[in-house]
């Protein structure tokens, strides 16, 4: 098997005398969607936090692609190649789909301190933008602000940007939240297509998109890992039954 | 869902007919500006009114002081109260230099001697080094901060160079510094009132322009993300904090050059020009004119200095009006005289 993309090993993070997360190791390897699950205060938003390079571990390490991340920043992780998407969306709310978009492909560029040339008829920029776009089925989209786009159009969006970003590794926060049936099963399906070209780390509740999606899951409650396997052994382990999906 | 859920795309081919007379309309309001603030002082000079034509050159390097504002303000979501300084940074330059030079003694005697200089060019590339010099310093440290420290730690910085400049007796401390010849360029005699607002006039269409392709670049995509959501810019793998510092630095430039000129204009520097209610004059003209509108600065400079002229002239409460009229915009036209006269700005 080849290396692991993503590494997280034995993190731990306390806030006071709540462990909010609690010697955590998982892995994330190329072509495979690993899925983490786990009940509301489980402590998913904690570790996602110290993947992304929002809060810092008090213990272990995050390697990215052979690399040793866990002390740097949002951005300079970005930079090495992680990209994410956020639970509740983070776009540029007047700006067209294309603009956000591009602002991740001008990070993948280089330095911004660039004063003089315009942006928009910059090949450079458009053409990659547009590519990510096409890839979240969001072409038609390009040139309408955020802010008109529906719930799950802006998901999408979401997911383009990080793709933009030409990540080694995706980083999915609750991709599926708020959405119906339909909008969750188109981005289930785009999803699926994207996997053999990035591997993603989806921390999602929607159980139906997990278990159609995941080639592994790991389940977290209380902090810890629980139990991992794929969703033949999820759905049949009774230790998750009892914490997680309540029966 | 997505499919059936977008029957506004089907439209879509009609609509770049009202976004472009929209833009026309943007263009003429601009072009008018320009044109009047050109034009009137052009026909009062040969009309034998020099004073309009110094009250267009004030109109103008307020307007460009203020263009430096809207850089940090509007573009870049710093709400600098503390933008005196720079301005009257420019200003002491401006005259401190010509002092030396009248004197013909040195500004600094050590490590290097530093003569003074009547020269404008010299002036006015001392006065964008020094306020780039200082707004790097300033902004390195208010910028760890936002929101409302940001706008009082910007105010606390301003504050202290007023007190320093009001308690240093060299350049006389709080009654201020004359400039009793105006700093001169070669070949052009800058005395003359028509030639100096067109240098000023110059200035100001310079820093517009300069702003207008800063703002379509890359680095004007970055900042606009900074401001709007910084997350998204980090995420992205952009530091907000280097591209909200340099944007800082050119406002903080033009804003002193404006500053320069400002003295030579009215022959005089006095802390005045440091104090916060020159902070505060600039804040009023950008959210008058249009919060982040390239050419909000000018209309709301123009608006500004007409009420203080024309209403000043009748009552010394003339602030009161002043007061009503930002109420209104504030409350009513929330996109200040620009958005008024030219519509909302739509990003594209």
């Amino acid at each position: 098997m080849s290396d692991a993309v993503l590494k997280l090993a034995n993190l731990n993070k306390r806030f006071g005398a709540l462990q909010a997360t609690r010697d955590v190791s998982l892995d994330l390897y190329p072509g495979e969607i690993h899925a983490l699950i786990g009940p509301n205060g489980a402590g998913k938003s904690t570790l996602i936090g110290q993947i992304a390079g929002n809060l810092k571990p008090d213990a272990g390490s995050i390697v990215l692609a052979g690399r040793d991340i866990t002390s740097l920043s949002v951005a300079q992780r970005a930079r090495l190649g992680l990209g994410r998407s956020f639970q509740v969306s983070s776009l540029a709310e007047p700006l067209t789909v294309k603009r956000n978009v591009m602002i991740a492909v001008q990070a993948l560029q280089g330095h911004s301190f660039r004063f003089w040339k315009p942006v928009h008829r910059d090949e450079r920029l458009l053409v990659p933008a547009m590519e990510a776009l096409e890839r979240m089925a969001l072409t038609q989209r390009a040139d309408t602000p955020v802010a008109e786009l529906s719930h799950g159009e802006r998901r999408q969006v979401e997911v383009a940007c990080a793709l933009a970003l030409k990540p080694r590794a995706l980083l999915l926060d609750e991709p599926m939240a708020g959405l119906g049936p339909e909008g969750s099963a188109h981005l289930t399906e785009l999803l699926e297509a994207l996997k053999h070209e990035v591997p993603i780390l989806l921390i999602e509740h929607d159980m139906d998109a997990v278990f159609r999606l995941a080639d592994r899951i790991s389940v977290l409650v209380a902090g810890g890992v629980i139990a991992h396997g794929d969703s033949a052994a999820i759905r049949a382990n009774p230790q998750v039954r009892e914490a997680y999906l309540g029966d | 869902m997505n499919k059936s859920d977008t029957p506004t795309l089907a439209p879509q081919p009609g609509l770049p007919a009202p976004a472009a007379s929209w833009h026309d309309r943007k263009g003429l309001v601009q072009i008018g500006l320009l044109a009047v603030l050109l034009l009137v002082p052009l026909a009062a000079y040969f009309l034998g009114h020099v004073y309009y034509v110094n009250l267009a050159s004030r109109i103008t390097l307020v307007a460009m002081a203020a263009v430096g504002l809207n850089l940090a303000i509007g573009y870049g979501g710093m709400v600098s109260f503390g933008h005196a300084a720079y301005f009257g940074l420019g200003g002491y330059v401006a005259g401190i230099s010509a002092y030396h030079a009248f004197d013909f003694t040195p500004v600094i005697g050590w490590p290097v001697a530093i003569p003074g200089s009547d020269s404008m060019l010299a002036i006015w590339l001392a006065a964008i080094l020094l306020c780039g010099l200082l707004a790097l310093v300033i902004g390195a440290i208010s910028l760890r901060t936002t929101g409302v420290y940001f706008i009082m730690i910007t105010l606390a910085f301003a504050q202290m160079i007023y007190y320093f400049a009001n308690s240093w007796p060299t350049y006389g401390g709080e009654d201020g510094l004359p400039i009793y010849l105006r700093n001169s360029l070669p070949v052009i005699d800058t005395n003359d009132a028509l030639t100096f607002f067109l240098i000023c006039f110059g200035g100001l269409v310079l820093s517009l322009a300069l702003t207008s392709r800063i703002m379509k670049s890359r680095f004007g995509a970055a900042l606009t993300m900074a401001r709007l959501n910084d997350t998204r810019l980090a995420t992205a793998g952009i530091a907000p904090y280097p591209i909200r510092l340099v944007a800082f630095v050119i406002s903080a430039m033009i804003t002193g050059l404006a500053g320069a000129l400002y003295a030579d204009l009215n022959g005089f520097v006095s802390p005045t020009m440091l104090s916060w209610h020159m902070s505060g004059e600039l804040m009023v003209i950008v959210i008058l004119g249009g919060v982040g509108r390239l050419y909000g600065p000018l209309a709301g400079a123009i608006l500004f200095v007409m009420m203080e002229t024309l209403l000043g002239g009748l009552t010394e409460y003339w602030q009161l009006f002043l007061g009503l009229v930002l109420l209104f915009v504030v409350l009513f036209a929330k996109h200040g005289v620009m958005g008024w006269l030219a519509g909302r700005e739509r990003h594209e």
